[in-house]
């Protein structure tokens, strides 16, 4: 009961934070604040995957990719309304995923991360080929579209107006966190204890009457579906999608940002919900602040490498996961939800 | 005689379920030393402990030396652990499996070669044979083969009869105690057979959840009726 | 007629290549169960090391074998430092940790060298070749020779030397291995050190084709996962079949299917992938595993 209380709370906390975040922060801040919720929308859709069925994906990229390309070409070649196309790329992505989560059912673990990868290093030809549609190389512009809310400018809501990034914050975090609500509702109870028994063990799950395949290509549909929203956001924040918006890389920053956001966190707990918005944080601004935090460390430490160089975000990003995997292997949604456990219980006991 | 191997109050778990509580025994050198005792007494864990493949507490010495908690020490100081199921590389080479056994050994192959093949003459013709081909008693004479060509000091066997014919099992005791009798080699085994193990040994112990719950002569718990009903079933 | 076994020996040139890769991730794969995603990033770092060694005007062979020398290094270090503390761990958290390594490892490539594409030098001569009146590359011939070397050399190592049957037996059984003396934690190293040998010669080989930058050998990676699962994923001699076989299925239906060209290999690559996965799990030579219930 007392963690109950402590997780909503929580909660609630954060909302407030992130609704009233765009008043004491710069209008770039916004837009940087903006990617980190269409990270979250993504990382979620992966723990669902993961954390609860307990199938791995390398090639979250690949449904991010069908999200956003459902978006620009719905946008730039029949007219359709910007914000109409996030529920169609939903749609999309998740009748993709549902469909690949069918043969994936015979893969395992290993296999099925295989595969996965293959997927994602594959798909950029693919979308290359089929030039007719999603404009090749060169991608789709969807700048200044009409289909564009607010044309790109400003966006008029509610009576107030607001700048174009500060649009687009409130959009990705509106949408991120009916979409946190909704899986947590799906997945609380019955489905969500179904799909975590097929997640420790199928045969187990099987035997208790769990059908495993409904369950587990529905975790896929469901967490493609999510990345399909990621990336329909991401196309609209960025106004144009080429393969290069949808690389080989970005399948695995999603995978290191759910796993330092903490892969298995229950929905609900604290750590559901803060581990995400670690992990996307740190995606986004490690990105951006990785040469001055190289130039930070250099004060202490020589090394001779060029803080401009494209890869120090990587280098870092890398450390930190192999650390992660290391040290805690929870992420720092487990760490959360353990501290959160351990002081819950000693309130309890206090209060008896 | 001195003690070649010297356990005091060794403990081992597997999590939370300790296997020993608390083993302390002798074997002297020379000797042939039987380990008896029912399902899940503790006789595997107690030779596991011996060659340091379980985590255990307590001190193991071993020809004067203290042997270090790790695996692969004992081996290389002279221990030849034969576990249950015979530990055979089934998708290598009886030849292979017998250069395996070997391993420690620097030089001398052939020299070892030959007189491990005096005992099991069979195995030159199958040297190229995949050992999880071959029979379940030839399986376990490969297995003490490849124990001999380490030249060990302490052999261990753990239940060499499992799930063999009693002609083989004579068999394979027969090659023990010659071993025994003519090379001195110093042998510890593992029984569910106690009559077979009490016949071959000359001092026995019997554990009893996890402890020694019996030590002496095996002629002698041979004799004693009420030993011999209540804990070696017979 | 000329055009098909020109695209054969290529397709072979380019399949040993594959293949030396494929051999790596088993070797791998064969002592740890899980996939080392990593290995193509260890390959790019070994040919950037290279790289520098012939810019500084060392001669490429020597420079090729001191490479391999510090790839070998290398590998067992990464192996001691970043694998050992998870060797217990779950498989997948074995491969999100060589993920994590390969996205190090890539980043560390283009801080170190740049990411501006390079040249990197052949050993052998680009000039064609003629044999009964085809023609055919020289530098693919002596790829195809390189290959066939370190396999034989690989292949002399495990069956006739003790540290090779040693590193055989760890990987089959481990239990036992422990038992007559084998250090199954080093073996473990060697196989990592191996396979980054491996690795180095991959990438040494296909980068005077595709000249050397920092992702060059992400997509290498991919061919050779889809070699080592076609010719089994246990299976050195299914890596080298595999390798080879899909070099040339590659090529062929590149060069005879208008729709795949050049621009769909990957695609096809994963197809290969897919089909023996659902089809015959274990590959051409791999052994079928047994699920315990």
């Amino acid at each position: 009961m007392v963690r109950r209380a402590f997780e909503l709370a929580g909660f609630v906390v954060v909302v407030a934070i992130v609704a009233l975040a765009p008043r004491w922060v710069s209008d770039f801040r916004a837009f940087q604040l903006a990617s980190v919720g269409v990270y979250v929308i993504a990382i979620v859709g992966l723990n669902v995957l993961t954390g609860y069925s307990g199938q791995i994906s390398l090639g979250h990229g690949a449904f991010m990719a069908i999200g956003g390309y459902t978006t620009a070409i719905l946008m730039a070649k029949h007219g359709v309304q910007d914000l109409w196309t996030i529920p169609i790329a939903a749609l999309v992505a998740g009748v993709a995923g549902f469909l690949f989560g069918i043969p994936a059912l015979r893969l395992s673990g290993l296999y099925l991360a295989l595969v996965t990868f293959g997927i994602a290093v594959s798909f950029p030809s693919l979308l290359k080929k089929f030039a007719g549609l999603t404009g090749g190389g060169r991608g789709l512009n969807l700048f200044g579209l009409p289909q564009e809310t607010g044309g790109g400018v400003s966006v008029h809501v509610l009576g107030h107006e607001l700048t174009n990034n500060d649009w687009l914050y409130y959009l990705t975090w509106t949408v991120a966190g009916v979409l946190f609500v909704g899986a947590w509702l799906l997945l609380r109870g019955e489905t969500g204890r179904a799909l975590r028994a097929l997640r420790d063990s199928s045969v187990a799950a099987a035997s208790a009457g769990v059908w495993p395949a409904l369950y587990k290509t529905l975790a896929f549909g469901i967490s493609a579906a999510f990345a399909g929203v990621a990336g329909s956001l991401l196309a609209i924040s960025v106004a144009f999608v080429n393969p290069d918006t949808f690389p080989i890389s970005l399948s695995i920053t999603v995978l290191v940002g759910a796993v330092v956001a903490g892969i298995g966190s229950v929905l609900g707990r604290v750590g559901s919900y803060v581990g995400p918005l670690a992990g996307a944080s740190l995606i986004v601004f490690l990105q951006a602040y990785a040469s001055d935090f190289l130039r930070w460390i250099e004060k202490g430490i020589p090394l001779h490498a060029d803080p401009k160089a494209p890869g120090v975000p990587a280098v870092i990003f890398g450390l930190v996961v192999i650390v992660v995997m290391l040290l805690f292997p929870a992420g720092v949604g487990g760490v959360l939800d353990a501290l959160t456990s351990r002081v819950s219980r000693g309130l309890t006991r206090l209060r008896v | 005689m001195t003690a070649l191997l010297e356990l005091e109050d060794v403990g081992a778990r597997y999590g939370d379920i300790v296997a020993l509580h608390g083993v302390s025994l002798s074997v002297e050198e020379g000797q042939v030393a039987a380990v008896l005792g029912a399902n899940g007494a503790g006789k595997t864990t107690m030779l596991r402990a011996v060659s340091g493949t379980v985590r255990r507490s307590g001190s193991i010495v071993f020809a004067g030396r203290r042997l270090r908690s790790g695996p692969e020490s004992a081996a290389r100081l002279g221990v030849a652990h034969v576990p249950e199921g015979r530990g055979t590389f089934g998708e290598l080479s009886v030849r292979d499996n017998l250069r395996l056994g070997a391993y420690t050994r620097r030089g001398g192959f052939d020299e070892d070669l030959e007189r491990v093949r005096g005992y099991f003459p069979w195995l030159d013709e199958r040297r190229d044979q995949q050992a999880g081909t071959l029979s379940g008693g030839e399986q376990q004479m490969l297995a003490l083969a490849r124990a001999l060509m380490s030249r060990p000091r302490l052999l261990m066997l753990d239940e060499p009869s499992l799930g063999l014919a009693p002609k083989v099992v004579a068999d394979i005791f027969r090659i023990v105690r010659e071993l025994n009798e003519l090379h001195g080699l110093t042998v510890l085994v593992v029984e569910q057979n106690a009559r077979v193990a009490l016949d071959a040994s000359q001092h026995a112990f019997v554990l009893e959840v996890g402890r020694v719950a019996v030590s002496g002569a095996s002629a002698e718990l041979q004799a004693n009726e009420s030993v011999r009903k209540s804990y070696l079933g017979y | 007629m000329s055009q098909f076994f020109q695209q054969v020996v290529s397709g072979l040139a380019s399949g040993g290549i594959f293949a030396s890769l494929a051999l790596a991730l088993v070797l791998i794969y064969r002592a740890t169960r899980a996939i080392n995603f990593a290995q193509g990033e260890m390959a790019t770092v070994s040919t950037f090391v290279a790289w520098s060694l012939v810019h500084h005007g060392m001669p490429f062979w020597g420079a090729f074998f001191l490479t391999l020398a510090l790839s070998f290094i290398g590998g067992v270090a990464l192996e001691r430092v970043v694998i050992r503390p998870v060797e217990n761990a779950p498989v997948l958290t074995v491969v999100i940790v060589t993920l994590g390594l390969a996205v190090l490892l890539n980043g560390f490539t283009s801080v170190e060298w740049g990411s501006e594409v390079k040249k990197f030098p052949s050993p052998f001569p680009t000039r064609p070749i003629h044999v009964g009146g085809v023609a055919f590359s020289i530098q693919d011939l002596g790829v195809i020779g390189v290959s066939i070397a370190l396999v034989v050399a690989l292949g002399a190592f495990f069956r006739f030397t003790k540290l090779g049957l040693a590193l055989r037996a760890a990987a089959l059984n481990p239990e036992a291995s422990r038992l007559v003396g084998v250090r199954v934690s080093w073996m473990l190293a060697l196989g990592w050190g191996l396979a980054a040998v491996l690795g180095a010669v991959s990438g040494m080989m296909i980068a005077p084709v595709v000249f050397l930058d920092p992702n060059m050998m992400q997509t290498v990676l991919l061919y050779a996962l889809a070699a080592a699962i076609l010719g089994g994923m246990d299976s050195p001699v299914g890596a080298v079949v595999g390798g080879l076989a899909l070099g040339v299925i590659l090529n062929l239906t590149g060069a005879y299917v208008n729709f795949i060209g050049g621009t769909l290999r990957l695609p096809v690559a994963l197809a290969v992938i897919l089909l023996v996965l659902l089809v015959r799990p274990s590959g051409l030579f791999g052994r079928a595993a047994v699920r315990k219930v």
